[in-house]
């Protein structure tokens, strides 16, 4: 991408960010019987939403690394892999702050929050593994073997509900949930935004790890001559 | 306004952390091109 198209995109993200932001505070209607704080949800579900998404994008760059080993996907998985620990920050994080004035307890361990929990660990573990391999094509494929592994708990994290019996509640949205219309647009609003924010945090972890490589290959050169 | 305090601090947060990983992706994008900048001195003086 070139500056001029980094702006713009960079823009088009900051404008929607504040339409999410206000929309989230003024337009969507109150709930009845969480009232204020119910207003996280706007932004923890979309967090979790597009922590999958790059989550995702970090799986199948890693089953591409492994069928094609060029270095660009394993980019991409990294990439993918350090975006969605950052959004599942945000997840775990905001869960709490929602959870204690509505449940009267910061944490507990059930399903959903455990694997959630175990998901974040999964991928904090892959990118401290990254760093522990100093080849760059042992790297690549262990971290991408690893991350086709860490990928099996999304499934679990996002089913949990419904297999098990959770404090955390059921969804609002499919399987007979009901959702407010506009509460609806509202969540897909900030959604947009985040995944915005997801694609261009993406677009730079990538070129951060396009130049490593290119600072890699160089240090090998340099040592040759030396 | 029962929670506003609870909500702003979620608010912040999830943009705080997005916006502190950003920063760190940018500081060490700017390590790494010094970094190539360096090394290209050093290979084109060898």
């Amino acid at each position: 991408m070139n500056s001029r198209g980094n702006w713009a995109s960079t823009l088009a993200v900051a404008a929607l960010i504040g339409a999410a932001g206000y929309a989230a505070l003024f337009l969507a209607p109150a709930e009845r019987t969480m009232g204020l704080i119910q207003r996280i949800f706007y932004f923890h579900v979309p967090s979790a939403w597009t922590g999958f998404v790059a989550f995702f994008i970090s799986f199948a760059a890693s089953i591409a690394y492994l069928l094609r080993r060029r270095p660009k996907w394993d980019w991409l998985a990294v990439a993918g892999a350090e975006v969605g620990v950052a959004f599942f920050t945000c997840v775990l994080v905001t869960g709490p702050i929602w959870a204690k004035p509505v449940w009267g307890i910061w944490w507990t361990w059930d399903a959903r929050l455990t694997s959630t929990f175990v998901l974040w660990i999964l991928y904090l573990s892959y990118l401290i593994l990254r760093s522990l391999v100093a080849d760059p094509e042992r790297r690549a494929v262990t971290s991408a073997v690893f991350g086709i592994f860490a990928f099996l708990d999304v499934p679990l994290v996002y089913f949990s509900i419904w297999w098990w019996r959770t404090q955390h509640p059921q969804p609002v949205i499919g399987r007979g949930g009901y959702l407010d219309a506009r509460m609806y647009a509202v969540l897909f609003v900030c959604w947009a935004a985040l995944l915005g924010v997801m694609a261009l945090l993406i677009h730079h972890r990538y070129q951060l790890e396009a130049l490593r490589y290119e600072v890699d290959e160089m240090s090998i050169e340099a040592d040759r001559r030396s | 306004m029962k929670n506003l305090e609870s909500l702003m601090a979620a608010y912040l947060l999830v943009w705080g952390i997005l916006f502190v990983y950003h920063l760190s992706v940018g500081r060490r994008l700017a390590r790494l091109q010094d970094d190539v900048k360096r090394l290209k001195e050093k290979l084109g003086g060898a």
